[in-house]
């Protein structure tokens, strides 16, 4: 009986070390690998699961307005298209992909905050978007305040639908989904009156084949989100040519174009392109 | 060092989770009794009812069940549980609905494996002084079998706990959905993460060490 004991504990303790030194050696091998940079490859940080903005096709390829601008950088900095890799990104792990080195920027969808900036430096901003809804084609749904006893769809936990419950509409009914596309189809369904996140985001989905001309933009501006590309803390070197690469982006019109061509079907009616360095409250 | 919790109801949050897992914990304990019940029963059409069930719903992920609670049951079917102007409520009655439907395959093969280990002398004693089926299972088979699978049972119920979690994937308030709240406003991943782990240890360690104790006084000597 001792002895089964000692075995199982042993087995226990050998089991943890194996599966510690396990998770030691992959992320010392992510790091080596995409710190060296330079000469080889970039590794990109975007979302995979937003038409419009960062989505994985299925045949691998990349589209959207973040994988443009991404490219745009990357090639400023050096890169041609096939250098770049792209790395899923999802919105809680942004910041420590970028604290250890497994990219070396993100592009996707990052809001430019005060609490972010203690962890990251933002690059841009490189497009200004706002909290919007989106309703049927044929909906009343106008203002803000026209939601208070509606049936609205957001994502779990994101502002957007901190937002609603705390400032816009209180009494509007808050139906959160773990993804946007199961609000969307909530939408479809008539399950819920209006979706709210960020237009562009919203703009993406709308454009997708399959809801073209189904939806329309409220074109309500709730609140102000300033997209900016993540930087490692302290890598100024990359900030800096990030930051001119946009200013070139918008200059030599690559930006207009990449904005048409990722919103335009959707009738998203996009802010002329921000500041470099100006974040608008 | 704590101080991004402030204005976070956790406590709020973890107290849902509780109760997610307590209604859930009690409806999935009686709705798998009876689909062991069922299992063991002499009437073919509900062995195979049984059967079915339990090994369609366990091999279906829950992430499925949970959305297709609120997506399918409530959006196109209209099953409102009674709540129909109140997500809230819809969608703490779904969740627990699912739960019940998932978890009871599980306490169903636990409530089975402890019938096994009740000796087959005893339903035949029973069968002799001429109880039917159900006072069989009822007053000698499933007394024997309940205090044989204490401890089975108590891995269903930690489990339940942590599969509570799946419940923010429809918006229910309860600490993952909290969780998914900090994480996007603070920028603390690492921190936040481990309060919330944290919590769910606080939860599950009694669990496991009373219902451990409860098995090793309650077990039949055998």
């Amino acid at each position: 009986m001792k002895l089964r004991k000692v075995t199982a504990a042993s087995a226990a303790v050998l089991a943890l070390a194996l599966s510690a030194t396990a998770c030691g050696g992959d992320s010392k091998d992510d790091s080596s690998s995409s710190g060296s940079g330079g000469g080889g490859k970039i590794k990109i940080g975007i979302k995979y699961d937003q038409p419009g903005l960062g989505l994985k096709e299925p045949d691998g390829s990349f589209s959207g307005f973040d994988v443009d601008v991404a490219t745009y950088v990357a090639k400023q900095l050096g890169y041609d298209a096939d250098q770049i890799e792209f790395v899923e990104t999802k919105s809680a792990d942004r910041e420590n992909a970028l604290a250890r080195g497994d990219v070396k920027i993100i592009a996707a969808t990052y809001s430019i905050t005060d609490e972010r900036k203690q962890k990251v430096d933002f690059a841009g901003p490189y497009l200004l978007a706002h909290q919007d809804l989106l309703v049927k084609k044929d909906s009343k749904i106008s203002e803000a305040t026209d939601l208070n006893g509606e049936k609205l769809c957001s994502v779990t936990g994101s502002t957007s639908a901190q937002n609603v419950k705390d400032d816009f509409a209180p009494k509007a009914q808050l139906k959160q989904y773990g993804g946007y596309s199961e609000c969307i189809a909530g939408l479809q369904s008539g399950a819920v009156d209006a979706v709210t996140t960020d237009d562009s985001i919203l703009a993406g989905f709308a454009s997708q084949d399959k809801y073209k001309g189904q939806f329309k933009l409220a074109g309500l501006k709730l609140s102000n989100e300033n997209y900016g590309i993540g930087v490692k803390k302290g890598d100024s070197a990359t900030l800096n040519k990030v930051n001119a690469a946009l200013e070139k982006m918008v200059s030599d019109g690559s930006w207009q174009k990449a904005v048409d061509e990722n919103f335009g079907p959707a009738d998203y009616k996009n802010e002329p392109a921000p500041k470099v360095g100006v974040i608008v409250k | 060092m704590f101080d991004f919790l402030e204005g976070y109801d956790v406590l709020g949050a973890f107290w849902m989770t509780v109760k997610l897992t307590a209604l859930s914990a009690v409806g999935s304990l009686i709705w798998g009794t009876l689909l062991a019940a069922m299992r063991v029963s002499p009437v073919p059409l509900m062995r195979g009812f049984g059967t079915a069930y339990v090994n369609i719903v366990r091999n279906i992920p829950l992430t499925v069940i949970i959305v297709f609670t609120s997506l399918g049951l409530a959006d196109i079917f209209g099953v409102t549980m009674g709540a129909a102007d109140n997500f809230d409520v819809q969608g703490f009655r779904l969740a627990v609905l699912g739960f019940i439907a998932y978890t009871a395959a599980f306490v169903c093969e636990a409530i089975r494996s402890g019938i096994n280990t009740v000796p087959l002398g005893q339903a035949e004693a029973a069968r002799a002084i001429g109880l039917n089926f159900s006072q069989t299972l009822r007053l000698i088979v499933l007394p024997q079998a309940f205090r044989a699978v204490i401890n089975p049972l108590a891995n269903v119920l930690i489990a339940l706990t942590k599969n509570t979690t799946v419940a923010a994937a429809i918006g229910v308030a309860e600490a993952a959905l909290l969780m998914k709240e900090m994480i996007e406003n603070e920028a603390q991943t690492l921190a936040i993460g481990a309060v919330f782990a944290l919590g769910f240890v606080v939860l599950t360690l009694p669990t496991g060490l009373l219902l451990g104790w409860l098995a090793k006084r309650l077990a039949v000597k055998r």
